[in-house]
């Protein structure tokens, strides 16, 4: 086989794993669209604010402790211990429910029936809060996340692939372990959407408010529960992320790759929101490796929002939204 | 009377499991049989002079009146009468400004409407409220969300009692179905089905939820004939079969007087009538709301 299909087919496998990452993070907001017609800009800072929280967590890092010591005097910085990372992920999820009881208690449900747009920013507000309270409560400073994955090259894939081929695939343990978990994690969640009491509730709220309310259905509680999903794929997603780059700001911008994911699978599918993370994670790639010599290189960041771009022009609901249809 | 008269031959089969023993709620002597041998039990629902304002507007004034037991009651009115706050007070949907609702002998504090829902009173839009992206089935189920316990790692599992809840439900689901006759567009997407259909589904998805009271919003609004005829036939038989107590709203007289056990009429927010069909139609002011007499 020539040396450049195969390093092809390696940058495509390489771009399907970070395909599911970016399908992980669009999937939070799909949960939270479909459910209440909000667009959740504060998705990736949700993602910060989980990581940081776990790091800090895992650390015993005590909360709030720059703001103790410049009002109290005092010079706290550690608990002195530190908490498993499976505990200390439990400890975090925890945190992330309740948070999503907070939003929706404190801001979402005072902005019922309001415009999309006016939902629109007070995420926006959400996320400079969100962002301003993670700094506040851990600190700035870029901290290192581990919880223990395998990183480096897959020393079996490299050895197999140079077998076959004479050519050995450089494939990170770390994107193994990311795309087995979104895999499960995105599976587990169209099975709660698809069997469960609760995802039948969901599904019927995020198609009537109206009749969902006539079945018995509360708002209030399904809208907790997506905001609590959501806040757990934003942990997940931060873990991935974190553990790949370091649990700092940059992290919150994790978001911004989300949507032209979502451009491609539409707002409102859960497969789409998969299908568009594979196809952009590949595209990219691809699209790196074929013409980016050609271009000057650096393609991967701005092509993802091109191929938005065109999907916007030629079809704006996505490759499986719903399809808008205007009755006159 | 030709209609209840036709209606009660044709018989469906049971829907739900084991037919519920009618809890008799205030004193039974109150209860009667009727000429065609329904009984008709005591009150389960009483409004206490409901009062409804939107800022300066009376949609309702100082409304009383009850619901028995097994009972078709309709009420009537002409447009903007206020019957469907009427029915939104008792559903849940609008809160009365003043007054009381009694259900089954307690007086019932504010509510949500999906905790009303879930106290077993059913309801069906004037505009249709359905979830037009699931299937007919799928919203049938959804009437049975009330009936389905949470217990999301079991049912995520999908082993042992989630799975005979499941079955359980869906056994109600698909009876439900059979009475209404829609058995041929099970699996179609609500979105793609006429009007009248999706009335009907309405009705499945209300009724699968076995409720105690069951509200209809105008279920013969914009139908033909035909459908009319089918929907007042599916009424009757829901009363007759599993002796659902049914309140309704329309404004179609012939169609009311033929179904109903008593009848409510409102005008300009108020009372005017209440009784039996014939006592109601022999009224003289709603003689008047109906044909317009003038006002001084």
């Amino acid at each position: 086989m020539p040396d450049q299909l195969l390093f092809a087919m390696e940058v495509t496998l390489n771009g399907l794993m970070a395909g599911v990452l970016y399908a992980l993070v669009a999937l939070g907001f799909v949960l939270i669209f479909k459910a209440s017609g909000i667009f959740n800009y504060a998705q990736g800072v949700m993602a910060l604010f989980a990581a940081a929280t776990l790091v800090g967590i895992m650390d015993g890092q005590v909360p709030f402790s720059h703001l103790i010591n410049a009002t109290l005097g005092t010079d706290l910085h550690h608990f002195g211990w530190h908490v498993p990372a499976l505990l200390a992920i439990l400890v975090t999820v925890v945190v992330m429910i309740v948070l999503a009881w907070l939003v929706q208690r404190l801001v979402m449900r005072h902005l019922v029936n309001q415009e999309p747009i006016i939902l629109f920013m007070a995420t926006i507000g959400l996320a400079y809060f969100l962002e301003g309270l993670s700094d506040l409560m851990w600190g700035s400073e870029i901290k290192t996340l581990d919880v223990g994955l395998p990183q480096g090259i897959n020393e079996t894939i490299d050895q197999i692939t140079y077998d076959m081929f004479g050519y050995g695939f450089f494939i990170d343990n770390l994107d193994i372990v990311a795309t087995v978990i979104a895999g499960i994690l995105v599976i587990a969640l169209m099975a709660f959407n698809q069997y469960t009491r609760e995802g039948r509730a969901l599904r019927a709220v995020a198609d009537d408010h109206q009749a969902a309310l006539s079945v018995g259905i509360s708002l209030n509680f399904v809208w907790v529960l997506v905001w609590s999903l959501a806040g757990f794929v934003a942990l997940v997603a931060g873990v991935m992320w974190g553990a790949k780059s370091g649990v700092q700001f940059s992290l919150s911008l994790i978001a911004l790759k989300a949507l032209p994911v979502l451009m491609l699978g539409g707002f409102t599918s859960i497969p789409g929101a998969i299908v568009g993370g594979l196809i952009i994670g590949v595209g990219e790639k691809l699209f790196e490796f074929l013409l980016g010599p050609a271009l000057g290189g650096a393609t991967e960041n701005w092509f993802a929002y091109v191929l938005a771009l065109v999907f916007l022009v030629f079809r704006p609901q996505g490759l499986f939204g719903e399809k808008i249809i205007e009755r006159v | 009377m030709s209609h209840r008269a036709a209606g009660r031959g044709a018989s469906g089969g049971r829907i739900w499991n084991e037919k519920k023993g009618r809890a008799r709620v205030k004193d039974t002597a109150d209860s009667y049989v009727t000429a065609d041998g329904r009984t008709i039990g005591g009150v389960v629902m009483e409004m206490k002079n409901i009062t409804l304002r939107f800022g300066g507007v009376v949609a309702i004034q100082d409304i009383s009146f009850d619901i028995r037991e097994g009972e078709i009651r309709a009420i009537i009115g002409p447009n903007g009468a206020g019957k469907s706050s009427m029915l939104n007070v008792i559903s849940g949907f609008y809160t009365p400004s003043e007054g009381e609702v009694w259900y089954k002998g307690a007086r019932r504090p504010q509510m949500k409407p999906y905790e009303v829902a879930r106290q077993g009173i059913a309801r069906t839009f004037q505009n249709i409220a359905l979830f037009e992206g699931m299937s007919v089935l799928d919203n049938v189920m959804c009437g049975r969300l009330t009936h389905m316990k949470p217990s999301i790692l079991s049912q995520m599992l999908w082993k042992g009692k989630a799975e005979h809840e499941e079955v359980a439900n869906r056994e109600v689901a698909e009876r439900v179905i059979d009475f209404l006759e829609i058995q041929h567009i099970r699996k179609t997407p609500v979105a793609r089905l006429p009007y009248g259909l999706k009335k009907r589904v309405e009705l499945a998805r209300a009724l699968a939820a076995e409720p105690t009271i069951l509200l209809l919003d105008e279920p013969m609004a914009g139908m033909n004939v035909e459908e009319k005829e089918d929907m007042s036939r599916f009424i009757l038989d829901v009363n007759d079969e599993f002796g659902t107590t049914i309140a309704l709203i329309e404004h179609d007289m012939g169609v009311v007087m033929d179904l109903s056990d008593r009848v409510v009429v409102m005008d300009y927010g108020k009372k005017i009538g209440d009784g039996p069909p014939d006592e109601v139609r022999n009224n003289q002011d709603v003689i008047d709301a109906y044909l317009g007499v003038a006002h001084d």
